[in-house]
């Protein structure tokens, strides 16, 4: 049997292929198979490696004499003899490599803090090579180190790769590698101007670049014996050539998140075809699948301890998208999205890949219970509007880290991390200098005054800092991303998307609860700030109640979605680099912690210091009428204004669900089925004993996979620092009975 | 003049008072003093927030779209003690077409409820103590009333689920459980019975409240215990 043909055999659009090829599947789970023999040792072997991982600190081994390029290491294996899907890293299971490239310094501190000297011959070559890091710091302004000392922006991708970036690795296996540096070639061809600019010689630099990285993809595939020059032929080297692609981006690119994208529809075709003709069982295509997921859970990157407080867990964001919608009205859930969802079964939970499920009113009933089991069982999925994104995106798009939907090998994004808007509140009241320092980071502008704090003065205030802050925040963005073109660029990611690339300027904000509340007690209660011996107000007293945010209460949440629309506005004044379009999202992941750490007091009654909560949620345990008040209130945010994505993070005991299991899947599926009506575009499912969680923290030996869902991102519980292990306790359980 | 009510609060999910999901509303006052009630806060009558029935109706008409498989359970308190409140809400919402449940005691006079009941689609009705004299120690009202509302529910065809809290050296006793089984052998209306083992999360609302709780040292059910119990009454419990 041949694949429909069409648009996609004369150029790269995988797209095409897709729609014209797969089988969508509306039946229940009954068909899939468990482990197989050789699957359980397998994983057994990975389970006690990282469980050694876990013994010495987190980190099993370090090569730190080879820079990771995609070629640079010897083949690595498992085991041989039992390994379906081949490739790893470096030339050991779990051992991590370097990757200098987006800074020195990372590898230097990172090497420190588990013991271990940079490698003299590195130190040596990087006297010579300039890395994303030293470009960063040569350009950035005073005002810059500035904001970002005193974390008002914080996470920047300044010392290490920026990641976010999905390299489209189904062509691989679609085209085979000689095809595809054909249509770069041609496409270089093209590019001969009049005019030779800097944008025309940088795309030819790049594309050079990227026909070079490509050309690496395929010896790297050659030393483990296998050749990727010609298109995939079954199901088993689909699934390895795609994996290949992408273990070539994670050998080159320690990038922040490093996203799969949208593969499983796509490799349905082949086990679809594979099965009709008898060439592997549905046992064998499973075992493939769960030999690649495993592979996909043993990513590594080398990072510093400062990098774990922000992003704890070890994270990687391997984010996979599963099921949609078609434009042309199918579902686009196959038998290969059970099959990926199932991993969490045969191989129990995990926090990697991160399996996100395009959710859509129109999924199949069947897919959806499933999705609803799997979540009960194993906390470890994550849920996003496809409806809301097929408008914007189409139904080849992926999520790249957490939140952020691109259209894969169509566009990228300049990840921004996040500015910590609760601290800019503070700026506002205290006339631009912070509220820890006492320094004068923002603009000199007159201090509140006044036994009560005055709304409306507060908002004028805020508006001039909000000001500020928005335009110092695309500009350090603009140098990070300029730099990181030049001196970490991603070769062989950039080389798996089209020419024209769409490109997003990925700015987010952290502390929307926290201000939203901060106004409305401002607004509706009153509040008197207290202020230390040089001025500075570090507390407030608050007299009377006010309307919170997570409530359903329009007095408030409108306060949220302004503030969402002001600062949106406020990024899109400002030129940036590659003339790349402004969005935002509403996200931490786990660094709500460190942010609140970096911030003082705040007019809602937070203490100097507590965490914010995740996201876009409510402050913990003041959302007081039901999680379905608190989801109404997150799904007013305008995705609009905020197309990088809003997180909300959802935590329930199992009891609280329903009282017969069937129950708790159909309730699960209504209230996603809701939240997603209501325009919410992510929602993070913890199903969870609280007490689990304790006993957890006590003995993390006894729950090596446990796994829980934070903002846009699972996690190891017990991989989380004790402080943010507290936070998540403390987040707001629904546990009505 | 239109009726009002005094609610305590609104729970957006409720998945455990009723079918599917639902919008819990929670009627202040109480005329039991169940030793082991769990909302001792709802007690008190006619304090809280005042409330018109359209008001509550307008506000779960916003939630309507999560309950489309479930509905609205009236809780409480006792939402009876409201019943000529609890009877408009409930009409307003059958004109929505809104599944709707009342869960109660059944401890009221049933000339005084029997419009609210007749309006509802189903009703969840917690039987205290089999026995009317134990019901009467354990919360202050004789039991009488609520199996005159279950022969009402059976003559009028109108689903019940029975529900019945297992409390240890209580209610948690083999010949109470069988006379309980013996007792609803028969009523063609109760559609199940829900044993809910006696928890103590509302145990910090009694000292908040500066109440003594009688049942501080009472144990929560262990898990074979809760399991004999559903054998006794297997026919009604759905797992």
């Amino acid at each position: 049997m041949d694949f429909h043909t069409g648009v996609w055999n004369d150029e790269i659009n995988v797209r095409d292929f897709i729609v014209r090829n797969y089988i969508p599947y509306e039946g229940d789970e009954s068909f899939l198979a468990g482990p197989t023999e050789r699957t359980r040792k397998l994983w057994d072997k990975v389970l006690s490696m990282m469980e050694k991982e876990r013994e010495r600190g987190g980190v099993l081994d370090i090569d730190e004499k080879t820079i990771s390029t995609i070629v640079s290491h010897q083949p690595g294996y498992i085991d041989k003899e039992l390994e379906q899907i081949v490739g790893l890293q470096t030339d050991a299971p779990l051992k991590r490599a370097i990757m200098p490239f987006g800074g020195i310094r990372m590898v230097k501190t990172s090497l420190e803090a588990y013991g271990r000297e940079m490698d003299p011959q590195v130190r040596e070559i990087f006297r010579y090579r300039k890395t994303h890091n030293d470009g960063v710091f040569d350009a950035y302004t005073d005002e810059m180190k500035k904001a970002r000392h005193t974390g008002i922006i914080t996470g920047l991708p300044d010392a290490y790769g920026r990641g976010r970036i999905i390299g489209d690795y189904r062509r691989v296996a679609l085209y085979g590698v000689d095809k595809l540096i054909w249509f770069k070639e041609r496409a270089k061809k093209k590019l001969e101007f009049d005019i030779m600019d800097s944008p025309a010689i940088r795309t030819r630099e790049e594309l050079s670049e990227q026909i070079r990285a490509l050309k690496e993809l395929r010896v790297m595939a050659a030393s483990y014996g296998i050749d990727i020059s010609q298109p995939a032929q079954d199901t088993k080297e689909a699934i390895q050539f795609v994996y290949f692609a992408y273990l070539a981006a994670v050998k080159e690119q320690n990038g922040a998140a490093m996203s799969l994208g949208r593969v499983s529809t796509f490799l349905d075709i082949y086990a679809e075809r594979d099965l009709k003709e008898g060439r592997y069982t549905e046992e064998q295509i499973q075992e493939f699948v769960d030999h690649f997921i495993m592979k996909l859970r043993m990513v590594r990157f080398l990072r510093t301890p400062a990098y774990d407080e922000l992003f704890s867990g070890d994270p990687t964001w391997v984010t996979e998208s599963i099921g949609g919608m078609c434009v042309d009205g199918r579902t686009m859930v196959t038998k290969m999205s059970f099959r990926f969802l199932h991993t969490l079964v045969n191989l129990g939970p995990a926090p990697e890949p991160n399996l996100t499920v395009l959710w859509s009113r129109f999924l199949p009933d069947n897919f959806k219970r499933f999705c609803a089991d799997i979540s009960i069982k194993t906390s470890s999925v994550q849920y996003e509007n496809d409806d809301m994104m097929k408008e914007r995106f189409g139904d080849d798009y992926g999520i790249a880290c957490c939140v952020s939907a691109m259209r894969i090998g169509k566009q990228m994004q300049f990840f921004g991390a996040r500015a910590n808007l609760a601290k800019a509140l503070l700026y506002a009241l205290n006339g631009g200098k912070d509220e820890r320092y006492g320094d004068q980071t923002g603009p000199e502008i007159a201090p509140v005054t006044g036994e009560y704090l005055d709304y409306d003065e507060v908002m004028r205030k805020f508006d001039l800092i909000l000001e500020w802050l928005a335009r110092l925040y695309i500009n350090s963005l603009n140098i990070i991303h300029y730099m990181h073109d030049k001196y970490c660029y991603e070769r062989l990611q950039m080389a798996l998307h089209d020419e024209e690339v769409y490109r997003t300027m990925a700015c987010g904000m952290a502390g929307l609860s926290v201000v939203a509340d901060s106004l409305s007690a401002i607004k509706y209660a009153k509040v008197k700030p207290i202020r230390n011996e040089a001025g500075l107000i570090v507390d407030f007293d608050i007299e009377g109640d006010y309307p919170k945010f997570g409530n359903n209460d329009d007095r408030v949440d409108r306060i949220a979605v302004d503030l969402v629309k002001d600062f949106m506005f406020k990024l899109k004044k400002h030129r940036t680099y590659r003339e790349s379009v402004p969005t935002m999202s509403i996200l931490t992941i786990t660094s709500n912690v460190v942010y609140g750490k970096k911030t003082g007091s705040t007019p809602d009654g937070r203490k100097a210091g507590e965490a914010f909560a995740p996201g876009a949620n409510p402050m913990h345990g003041r959302d007081q009428n039901g999680c379905i008040a608190s989801m109404k209130s997150v799904a007013k945010l305008p995705y609009d204004y905020s197309e990088d994505g809003i997180s909300y993070t959802f935590s329930i005991v199992p009891d609280a669900l329903g009282k017969l299991e069937d129950d708790k899947r159909w309730n699960l599926v209504a209230l996603l089925d809701g939240y997603f009506f209501e325009k919410g575009h992510h929602i993070n499912v913890n199903v969870l004993q609280r007490e689990v969680l304790l006993d957890a923290m006590d003995h993390p030996e006894l729950y090596p996979q446990l796994t829980i869902r934070v903002s846009g991102y699972a996690v190891n519980f017990v991989k989380l620092t004790r402080e943010q292990q507290l936070e998540v306790i403390h987040r707001t359980f629904h546990t009505k009975f | 003049m239109a009726v009002t009510g005094y609610v305590h609060s609104y729970e957006s999910f409720g998945a455990v008072d009723g079918p599917g999901i639902r919008f819990v509303v929670f009627l202040q006052g109480c005329l039991l003093r169940c030793k082991f009630c769990h909302n001792p806060d709802t007690w008190e009558r006619a304090v809280g927030q005042e409330v018109t029935p359209e008001e509550v109706v307008e506000r779960i008409l916003d939630y309507r779209n999560f309950i489309s498989r479930g509905g609205v359970t009236l809780s409480g308190g006792e939402p009876l003690l409201q019943a000529d409140f609890c009877q408009a809400l409930l009409q307003l919402l059958h004109e929505h077409g809104i599944h709707t449940a009342i869960d109660t005691s059944g401890a009221l006079p049933l000339r005084q409820v029997s419009g609210a009941i007749d309006m509802a689609d189903l009703i969840l009705l917690d039987i205290k103590d089999v026995d009317e004299t134990d019901c009467r120690a354990l919360t202050g009202h004789g039991n009488h009333h609520a199996f005159s509302l279950l022969d009402y529910c059976e003559k009028i065809k109108k689903p019940v689920w029975i529900r019945h809290v297992l409390i240890p050296q209580y209610t948690l006793l083999k010949d109470k459980l069988c006379r309980l089984a013996q007792r609803l052998e028969g009523y063609s209306c109760v559609e199940r019975v829900e044993l809910l083992p006696y928890h103590k999360m509302g145990e910090y609302k009694w000292e908040a409240l500066g109440l003594y709780n009688e049942l501080k040292n009472t144990p929560v059910p262990s898990d074979d215990e809760v399991e004999t119990a559903k054998q006794i009454l297997r026919k009604w419990i759905r797992e």
